[in-house]
């Protein structure tokens, strides 16, 4: 049966500079800073025992204060899962660090975030709209989005 | 062989002479009714009618769909035209695929923006005369998605709808209906009046 990793576990095995990356640890996640999520998420990736070799989803959400982005992941390998969490919190100019350097999956799970909530993924190889047309006016999954039309 | 051209020339001559007398003779009858002369053969195969009635009458009896579905509506639409409903009864059962043989385009389903050229550019490749049965509640003005940043409100915003069918989706009897309007629609046309 697939199980999920507590936060709690997970955090005791990072070790020094990773482990002051974590800003929160919850009851199943992890809440990482957006500069250190790539190392967080090799990490988690690549050592003996979590070894998440799948990107299962990555999903956005816009909140009153910031915007968080959700990776979830999954061990073909370990059939158990765990998430990350990071938040930008700035709302104007929101940038995430970009994960298809580890899973090329991400790419078109953050061109959707990109398209819909307008946060730029730093690294990405071809960061452009997917739903939306080319000249659409902003990104319509934001609590603040107008329909013009 | 001097002779013998002579002699056929005659022929034609005497052919030329009996048509005309016959003619002559015949001139001073009355003629008779057209259904007394017509051979029973013809008769069987003659109906007389008007150009608009005729006309209308093959247009309206072979409506041919574009097969140009978007979304859920769509499922009605095949349920119409399998055995159960029977869209054969009206002639249009051939669903076209190439609009340049399509008459009609039932909008089922909700368009999207991004859809929109695509339909658009069917639409105008059909060869007129055409017609457009707005489906559904998304067809008509969006439904439910008619706020939405992506989706059309309406298929009248970018093609001339001919008839409206309500519902979410509409049962194949509604748009049974439906298509019943449009071909009183086709029968009101006339070709030899102006409008
Ligand atoms: S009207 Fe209802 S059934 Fe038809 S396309 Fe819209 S949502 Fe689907």
């Amino acid at each position: 049966m697939t199980t999920t990793m507590k936060g709690k576990q997970v955090f005791d095995m990072l070790k020094g500079e990773l482990a002051s990356a974590i800003v929160e640890v919850q009851d199943e996640c992890l809440v990482v800073k957006p500069a250190k999520l790539t190392e967080v998420a090799g990490f988690i990736k690549h050592t003996q025992g979590l070894e998440f070799d799948y990107l299962s989803s990555a999903t956005g959400i816009d909140y009153p204060d910031y915007f968080e982005v959700v990776y979830l992941f999954y061990s073909l390998e370990k059939n158990h899962r765990f998430t990350l969490r990071i938040r930008c919190a700035d709302k104007a100019d929101p940038v995430a660090p970009s994960l298809t350097c580890l899973w090329m999956g991400a790419d078109l799970q953050e061109r959707e975030i990109y398209d819909l909530l307008g946060i730029k993924f730093s690294g990405h190889p071809l960061l452009k709209r997917i739903f939306m047309w080319e000249g659409f006016e902003g990104h319509p999954l934001r609590k603040d989005f107008k329909n013009g039309f | 062989m001097e002779i013998k051209s002579q002699q056929s020339s005659m022929n034609i001559d005497l052919h030329e002479g009996r048509l005309i007398e016959e003619l002559k003779r015949s001139s001073c009858e009355m003629m008779p009714e057209p259904s007394e002369w017509l051979d029973e053969e013809i008769k069987r195969n003659i109906i007389v009618s008007t150009v608009d009635k005729l006309l209308n009458w093959g247009r309206k009896t072979s409506l041919w769909t574009e097969t140009a579905f978007t979304a859920c509506c769509t499922f009605e639409f095949i349920s119409l035209s399998s055995p159960r409903f029977d869209i054969a009864r009206f002639g249009m059962e051939v669903l076209r695929s190439s609009p340049r043989h399509a008459d009609l385009i039932i909008t089922a389903g909700t368009l999207t923006w991004k859809m929109a050229p695509q339909i658009k550019r069917i639409y105008d490749q059909m060869a007129e005369p055409k017609w457009v049965i707005a489906m559904g509640s998304c067809g008509i003005s969006g439904g439910i998605f008619a706020d939405s940043y992506s989706v059309v409100p309406g298929y009248n915003r970018i093609l001339p709808v001919d008839v409206y069918i309500p519902g979410c989706p509409p049962r194949p009897e509604a748009l049974m209906a439906g298509i019943e309007r449009l071909r009183k629609k086709i029968e009101k046309k006339s070709f030899t009046k102006v409008d």
